[in-house]
């Protein structure tokens, strides 16, 4: 018992290591909680709109790449997958193996991030320089409502949709580059061997951080990708 | 989760789960379902999410006040959708019999 | 043991060094509860500056005193601050900070590094609206409606929601650290049913912060983002929509009002036990109201709304759950008259400060009855009869009991005791400066005065003037605790351990407390409240 109580990273208004890990765990989970209602804002939004626009709807989503799409959300999954067993590693007391797969996971993040990267570029290089601006997809007065063969009020409508495609995936993608850094500081120390059977908290709680941006995109990918038949 | 080290081998096998509901996801597309089309959309992401939060979160593993938790922030993300749809989908009946 | 050889300790957790680093750098809760105390004090100064360019414009009926756009930034600025900067954080902040490990019997908050992080987030949040407000100012009145404050306003909108959106974190984390303490720090024997009632309103208080400020925090960056980017969210010639706005924004904002009264409550049936010397009334009634009061107040919000041209029949569903939520407040008002039945009531600032609670929340309350019926809210929504109905709650209310509970705990959190003739004179002042603003606006409201219009017809000068004049009282009667309670902190009688003979494990503890909180961790046998029977006689113990 006493061991435990001094083990390096007990604070010392905790009685133990495991008040302090169930503390740590609780918070995490309140804090995605948190989340929960923060994107929320925005899917009640989406469900708004949706409502009201249907076609405009259907007609942006059809101009987005559903194999983009669909790839991209099997890396993100494959993320979660090596988050995953880089907090069992880390469980079994497997360090290097923990950092292997805390670096796989920033891969495949950053792939991830990169596909994005490359979507948007798609949309968003139309917009600058001097007209026609077309193909341009960034709602605002440059936005080309041709590009999803609408016009008029369904024209404005789909600028709604992309308003929501670029505020969801934005925010997510936000998410995801906020994460990335913590995972490598984790990874960092996972490195340096500060993580046991016995205490590895931190890569638990950022794992629990991870699953949750995945979590957000397997509902974006169908409400954003795949609306209406194909 | 005092001590509980979840198998490996459930991951994976939730990893490939979730891999083929994302299939799933993309092959309903090609038919449509009229109105259902969202639920049935919807009710794959649900169980994708439901995956992940139970294995790869430890959910299932959990003491109870996780679920709590959990059910509190999906509860109150519920109240709000539901809730201003409510506002929303009710705009076009009738105030009075004669319309 | 009586309090006049009371001595402060030798060693507390103010002894321990006074430099900038020392409280720059503390993660103590209850050093951090008094950086906030200092940061919203200073907000509520500057909110009030803002309350008095309002009602001294509002001395004549013609607006001459300033111009329409100087008024609109005068309430806007009242608004902000006073919602977001003063009342949000108020007690929470400062007093639940301070005092929830201690009453739990902990060392400190689960997280107290994210509690100084919370501090620093209200700071640096409050500096950037504060320089938004002051810098060209904000004019869309607190509650930002679209598409004005989206596309038409010319001020400095997106910094200001920038800043909110910043602060607004600092409640989450506030939220967090609460839920997550009151759930795995409590003492041994310390049971959810032993803990006091003051704990119970600030898990129900932190629910409603963790749940409910995300939305607005999403909302305001969308706002922030419409005029930066011009995505037309909210705009109408795009097909946004402004009624979304105000569906996302009163989703928050309204809990928000009870993340405001909920721990005020809670302060109430504090000083309530203490000061009639009784057990409280009905202890499970009364925390579960507040539960029922946190997730029911997620559930009302378009009663804000009901003029907005949304949809009559989900009108209707809003109305009849307003109607509802009032139930579990008049169960705390029962309550607490319960508790007051057979006590002997001692008459120390802290209980004539929940006097006026219960008088002044019971009008704010039932007032909004009026507010939550769809056919008299036609008539009464947007007047002064709105004005009126929150500031009863809102000072009335609120504001009474974060005075009272400053008075009650001041000597636990500085040691010593502050006069108390001038409590007594303070509070008689807020009371009638308080009554004197705010009762002539229910009658101007009914009378059709709209709110936030910078003149008025001729007839209502008197009612405003009277207003105003009670503002002024109310106004010196803030600066007296400000005075005599500084003052104190180096020329009061050291207090003792428990100069109201409280019960309560605050009061096991040093005043001030080691900074630790205990000498040894308490193993807690008791019930709470456990005053026994009133004795006979005058009932001074």
């Amino acid at each position: 018992m006493s061991e435990a109580a001094h083990h390096p990273s007990l604070q010392h208004h905790f009685v133990d290591l495991e008040q302090q890990r169930e503390a740590a765990s609780l918070g995490m989970w309140v804090f995605i909680a948190q989340e929960v209602l923060f994107f929320g804002g925005l899917f009640a939004s989406y469900a708004v709109y949706r409502h009201q626009y249907p076609a405009a709807f259907s007609a942006g989503s059809h101009h987005l790449s559903w194999r983009i799409g669909f790839a991209n959300t099997l890396v993100l999954i494959g993320s979660s997958l090596t988050m995953a067993m880089a907090v069992h590693s880390a469980a079994v007391g497997k360090s290097r193996r923990a950092v292997g797969f805390l670096l796989a996971t920033i891969l495949l993040g950053s792939v991830f991030l990169g596909v994005k990267y490359f979507e948007y570029g798609e949309k968003i290089r139309p917009c600058f320089g001097d007209g026609p601006y077309s193909g341009c997809l960034v709602p605002g007065e440059r936005f080309d409502a041709s590009a999803v063969h609408l016009s008029g009020d369904e024209g404005r409508h789909s600028q709604i949709f992309f308003s929501l495609y670029f505020g969801m995936t934005g925010l997510h993608a936000l998410h995801m580059i906020v994460g990335i850094p913590i995972i490598l500081t984790v990874a960092t120390l996972a490195w340096r061997g500060a993580y046991g059977p016995r205490y590895h908290t931190p890569v638990e709680m950022v794992g629990l951080y991870w699953h949750f941006v995945d979590i957000i995109w397997i509902f974006l990918f169908p409400l954003l990708y795949l609306i209406g038949a194909h | 989760m005092s001590g509980h080290v979840v198998s490996w081998k459930i991951y994976l096998a939730v990893f490939a789960a979730l891999a083929a509901l994302t299939g799933v996801t993309v092959l309903v597309t090609g038919y449509d379902f009229g109105p259902l089309n969202l639920i049935v959309a919807l009710g794959v992401a649900v169980t994708k999410a439901s995956l992940v939060v139970l294995y790869f979160m430890h959910a299932r593993y959990s003491p109870r006040l996780t679920g709590v938790v959990i059910a509190s922030g999906l509860a109150f993300f519920v109240i709000l959708v539901f809730l201003i749809l409510t506002d929303y989908l009710s705009r076009p009946w009738p105030l009075t019999a004669a319309g | 043991m009586s309090s006049e050889e009371a001595a402060l300790p030798k060693e507390h957790y103010l002894s321990g060094g006074w430099d900038l680093k020392s409280w720059l750098l503390t993660t103590d809760h209850k050093r951090i509860g008094i950086l906030y105390l200092v940061s919203i004090t200073l907000m509520f100064a500057l909110g009030s500056f803002y309350a008095a360019l309002v009602r001294w414009n509002l001395l004549v009926p013609d607006g001459s005193h300033m111009s329409a756009d100087t008024y609109n930034k005068a309430f806007t600025g009242h608004g902000v601050i006073m919602v977001f900067f003063f009342l949000i954080p108020s007690i929470p902040a400062t007093l639940g900070n301070f005092l929830i490990p201690l009453m739990i019997g902990a060392k400190d908050l689960a997280f107290p590094r994210i509690n100084l992080l919370s501090w620093y987030v209200y700071v640096i949040g409050g500096g950037i609206t504060l320089y938004a407000l002051l810098t060209g100012g904000l004019e869309t009145g607190w509650t930002f409606y679209t598409p004005y404050s989206t596309v038409f306003a010319q001020s400095n909108v997106e910094l200001a929601a920038v800043g909110i959106f910043v602060a607004g974190f600092s409640s989450i984390l506030t939220g967090l650290n609460f839920i997550v303490t009151i759930h795995k720090m409590r003492a041994p024997g310390m049971t959810w049913f032993r803990m006091p009632l003051f704990v119970w309103a600030h898990y129900a208080t932190a629910i409603i912060q963790v749940l409910g400020t995300p939305v607005i925090a999403i909302t305001i960056l969308l706002v922030a983002l419409e005029r930066i980017v011009h995505f037309g969210f909210f705009d109408p010639n795009r097909g946004g929509d402004p009624i979304l706005f105000q569906h996302l924004f009163w989703f928050y904002s309204h809990p928000a009002v009870y993340i405001m009264i909920l721990p005020s409550m809670g302060v109430i049936s504090e000083i309530i036990t203490c000061f009639s010397r009784k057990r409280i009334f009905g202890y499970s009634f009364i925390a579960m109201s507040s539960l029922a009061i946190a997730a029911i107040g997620f559930l009302v919000w378009a009663h804000h709304m009901f003029v907005t041209g949304m949809a009559v029949y989900s009108a209707m569903v809003f109305s009849a759950l307003t109607y509802l939520v009032a139930v579990p407040s008049a169960i705390k008002t029962f309550n607490w008259t319960a508790t007051l039945y057979r006590g002997s009531v001692q008459w120390d600032t802290p209980m004539i400060y929940v006097f006026c609670f219960i008088g002044l929340f019971l009008i704010g309350g039932l007032t909004g009855l009026f507010l939550g019926n769809l056919g008299t809210d036609v008539h009464l929504t947007d007047t002064y009869f709105v004005v009126a109905h929150f500031h009863y709650i809102m000072v009335g209310g609120a504001i009474m009991g974060y005075l009272g509970g400053l008075h009650f705990w001041w000597p636990k959190i500085t040691g010593r005791k502050y006069v108390e003739a001038w409590g007594k004179v303070s509070s008689l002042l807020v009371f009638v400066g308080f009554n004197l603003t705010f009762f002539p606006q229910f009658v101007l409201g009914y009378l059709g005065m709209p709110r936030r219009y910078h003149v008025y017809p001729d007839e209502f000068q008197v009612l405003n003037v009277l207003s105003t004049a009670g503002a002024t009282i109310l106004g010196f009667g803030y600066l007296f605790p400000f005075s005599y309670l500084f003052h104190s902190i180096f020329r009061g009688q050291p207090a003792g351990n428990d100069p109201w003979h409280a019960k309560g494990l605050e009061w096991t503890t040093t005043s001030p407390p080691p900074t630790a909180n205990f000498e040894t961790v308490p193993v807690v046998t008791e019930e709470p409240y456990d005053y026994g029977e009133p004795p006979k006689g005058d009932g001074h113990v």
